[in-house]
């Protein structure tokens, strides 16, 4: 491994993110710190599994994330859409979670009661 | 100074296209032309929320919520509201939405003030997954460090950065970097210091689980700077979720080829094992650490030497904390001036603190060095629970001490919080409100270092269980006005002759208790009383004649028969039998059981 | 995998004494170390018996009497006491018909308290095993602890 080889892993990461946003549309994060978990985290990330196949949604990915710190609202879960904002919900119960699937995934409004924050 | 105006100033997305950014610079430029600079706070904020209402502005600590609101509208707005005290009612959104998101704006500030360096990753790349890792620039700070800087120049490149050891120590980690590679020996050791044991303290876990290269990344660069070919992560047994990661991300660093042999091309080899700890507080200290590491009982052995000349199997080694580690590669990549850039002279860098306790927005909070605690409990914290008063906040864990509220403008700093007898510690901060008991608090702690004592030393062992057993008289109703001199005597002797750092300071609480609340320690001497409710034995009950109807709810509760009464009449409570469990509190209906 | 090929995941080296000690005691349905493990342990790094008994009293998390199949440790540092750990406490003993220190009749729970788990953010908090739980209430904890039965 050269340090010029780092550069290139980079680069076909970036593209590959592009190749697969070219399928995936949307990108969610759940946060998977002992935190979130304990919050039950786990439970959100099954909910969104569930409720992405049972609406058979195939341009939606879910990956895991450490936590962002805010530990009162875990479990917090980010969307990424391309071209979009990022959206940080908290507080993201099961019922929550197929709520954000229903409003936000599908119907592009988010779900504005459970918003933390928005990042360009 | 305390600003009296705070005024947030609304940046998601769709404000920013309907110009809330440039409301905001007429906002500034307003009252600055007012002389009102020095009162008033603008913080733009993320989404709040009614997006086809905006630009939106909430003014606190009203809470008043303006919708709608255009350049033009400001030089009014600021005459009539800021100057004059009046809200401009064209623009006020007066509806229970707005009510409910200004209650929850409290968070909003949560992100706003806050400096990700260690934590930039944690909460958006997959820890499990190293090629996410490189793509936010991973491993190229060992990169750069290996193949253009020579070990000595990596060492004053953190040296000249002023970064501090984060895990409470505060001693210069390059200097300590350095005493290591000068000091005599083929063997070399890096160890990690992962035992978070502190109350109050989860910043390490956050980042193991979160981003545990660059924890990886921190110990490889520091092995090359002190020509360690080795370095040992010891993490504690309980946070089974850290381990997890941290192993497979040192699988993954293998098969990369940043851990082991001839990395880079450059000749260096380093590899990283994991130990665990497994329930011993004391472990958290550094030779403590390193016995457990060898496969011993966790005992302190006394310093010098320090490990630095004489530390793993007798070699020369550098333990450092997590959060240290998590800085270096920032450190390398963008030079040592960029650290020095915020923080304090004498600080410089950011710091990650756990807010616990009577918050509203409990969790990891990184901020520049010398943000006030205050920006840190209100601002960024939210406030206090339930609209409470704050009392007091507790940093350093077990071995710090309370900064009382009237301190709270208090830049958290190493030398600040030192100065008001706490220590910054590894970053735990207990929110307490006017509920808490201080004497109760400093009989937790107590209770927490005489269990984790490790016994070798009798002013610790003998001293600490003592000093617990005079808490457990006071706060039972049994104490004496001498025991507050015994206790403070003691806390002398323990902090003066303890061979480590557990004993050494774990007396503070008490003492930093005594010295801002000497007078509830009074009250429950004297009195036998405790102020906030807490201590159960000096709880009395009684039932209100006013309010009992006689239900005998609370009668057929009491485990032990202490209440007397027929149906339909006054109940009395016998103090004699009473075991103050206070189920009769939690039963009545009809709030007549009075404590006090 | 029988103990002795656990062992074998560890060099003979003193310094994996605890590695060893914690995964053997995990092997172990009822969450202890017995003599004979100690034994094993002892055997395979060349040590004597004595000296690994007094690293693994030394170490809280490790138990030389049975404990039930899950450790429920409660934590009772400071940050989780201010948000109720007591009562969190006294509904455990309980719903488990136990004080801490105790294992359930069935073999099923063990009541321990703990220092510190770091989840402070989402206080009370307990772990039962390797599980962490936080924001807890009775009904909570009812839930957990009959998800747990359920699950034997």
């Amino acid at each position: 491994m050269k340090l010029e080889d780092l550069k290139k892993i980079r680069e076909k990461h970036q593209k590959d993110l592009i190749l697969r946003e070219g399928d995936a549309r949307i990108r969610i994060i759940v946060g998977m710190g002992t935190s979130g978990i304990a919050a039950g985290a786990r439970e959100t990330l099954n909910a969104f599994l569930e409720e992405i196949d049972k609406r058979g949604l195939v341009d939606v990915i879910v990956t895991q994330a450490g936590e962002r710190g805010l530990s009162s609202h875990e479990p917090v879960v980010t969307v990424c859409e391309k071209n979009k904002p990022k959206i940080v919900y908290g507080k993201v119960t099961m019922e929550i979670a197929k709520k954000i699937i229903a409003e936000h995934i599908v119907n592009g409004n988010p779900v504005s009661s459970h918003v933390l924050e928005i990042n360009q | 100074m305390r600003k009296r105006l705070d005024v947030l100033v609304c940046g998601g997305a769709a404000c920013i296209a309907s110009h809330s950014h440039e409301i905001k610079s007429r906002l500034i430029d307003e009252i600055e032309k007012r002389g009102l600079s020095d009162e008033i706070n603008i913080v733009e904020t993320g989404c709040m929320g009614p997006c086809e209402l905006g630009p939106v502005m909430v003014v606190y600590p009203d809470g008043i919520f303006y919708i709608r609101v255009s350049e033009s509208d400001i030089p009014e707005l600021v005459e009539e509201h800021f100057l004059k005290g009046r809200p401009l009612k064209r623009l006020l959104w007066e509806t229970p939405e707005a009510r409910k998101i200004v209650e929850d704006k409290k968070l909003v500030p949560f992100f706003e003030k806050q400096k990700k360096v260690v934590l930039s990753n944690c909460g958006r790349i997959d820890p499990e997954n190293i090629i996410e890792y490189i793509s936010e620039r991973g491993y190229e700070a060992l990169g750069t460090a290996l193949t253009a800087m020579s070990p000595d120049e990596a060492i004053e490149s953190i040296i000249e950065s002023g970064l501090r050891g984060r895990g409470g120590g505060g001693f210069s980690t390059g200097l300590k970097w350095k005493i290591t590679r000068k000091s005599p020996g083929e063997q070399k050791y890096i160890i990690c210091n992962a035992d978070e044991g502190d109350p109050g303290a989860f910043m390490d876990r956050a980042l193991l689980e979160g981003d545990p290269h660059s924890v990886i990344e921190g110990m490889a660069i520091a092995g090359y700077a002190v020509g360690a070919d080795r370095g040992y992560t010891y993490v504690r047994a309980e946070y089974p979720l850290a381990v997890k990661r941290l192993e497979k991300a040192i699988q993954q660093a293998r098969e990369h080829g940043f851990l082991g042999r001839n990395i880079f091309e450059s000749g260096f080899d380093f590899d990283i094992e994991l130990r665990m700890g497994a329930g011993a507080f004391v472990c958290g200290e550094e030779t403590a650490l390193i016995a457990s590491i060898e496969g011993k009982r966790g005992m302190p052995t006394s310093k010098p030497p320090y490990p630095a000349s004489k530390g793993l199997y007798g070699c020369p080694t550098s333990i450092n904390n997590v959060e240290t580690f998590g800085n270096i590669r920032h450190i390398i990549i963008n030079g040592p001036e960029w650290f020095k850039s915020f923080g304090t002279e004498k600080s410089p860098g950011t710091k990650v603190f756990a807010l616990s306790g009577k918050v509203n927005n409990t969790g990891l909070v990184e901020v520049p060095m010398g943000i006030t605690l205050r920006e840190i409990v209100e601002d960024i914290g939210g406030g206090v629970l339930d609209g409470k008063k704050i009392k007091a906040v507790q940093t350093g864990g077990p071995s710090g001490g309370c900064i009382p509220a009237e301190y709270l403008d208090t830049p958290a700093s190493f030398e600040s919080l030192q100065k008001l007898g706490s220590i910054m510690g590894s970053g735990g901060m207990i929110v307490l409100d006017e509920d808490t008991c201080m004497v109760n608090l400093a009989k937790f702690f107590l209770e927490y270092t005489s269990e984790e004592s490790c016994g070798q030393c009798a002013p610790c062992r003998i001293g600490l269980r003592q000093m617990y057993n005079i808490l457990i008289k006071i706060t039972s109703g049994k104490g004496e006005l001498s025991d507050l001199d015994k206790l403070e005597e003691m806390a002398k002797t323990i902090q003066g002759a303890s061979l480590c750092g557990l004993g050494q300071t774990a007396p503070n609480p008490v003492l930093s208790t005594l010295h801002y609340f000497r007078e509830e320690y009074i009250t429950h001497i004297e009195e036998k009383r405790c102020p906030t409710l807490s201590c159960l034995d000096l709880i009395t009950y009684q039932i209100d004649a006013d309010k009992c109807i006689g239900c005998t709810t609370c009668a057929k509760n009491c485990p032990v028969n202490a209440i007397t009464g027929a149906v339909k009449q006054v109940h009395i409570i016998d103090m004699e039998k009473c075991i103050k469990c206070g189920k009769c509190f939690m039963v009545c209906k009809f709030g007549a059981v009075q404590r006090y | 995998m029988s103990k002795l090929q656990i062992l074998k995941k560890y060099a003979k080296t003193k310094d994996n004494l605890i590695n060893m000690l914690h995964d053997i005691q995990n092997a172990n349905e009822f969450n202890y170390l017995t003599k004979d493990d100690l034994e094993l342990v002892a055997d395979y790094l060349d040590l004597p018996y004595s000296y690994v008994h007094s690293v693994t009293t030394f170490y809280t998390m490790f138990s030389l009497k049975p404990r039930g199949k899950n450790i429920v440790r409660v934590c009772q540092s400071p940050p989780c006491q201010l948000m109720g750990a007591t009562t969190i406490s006294e509904e455990l003993k309980k719903i488990l018909e136990i004080d801490f220190g105790q294992t359930t009749g069935d073999g099923l729970f063990t009541l321990e308290m703990t220092s510190c788990i770091g989840v402070c953010g989402v206080a009370p908090a307990m772990m039962i095993n390797e599980d962490v739980y936080g924001n807890l209430n009775t009904e909570r904890i009812m839930e957990i602890i009959e998800e747990r039965r359920r699950a034997q």
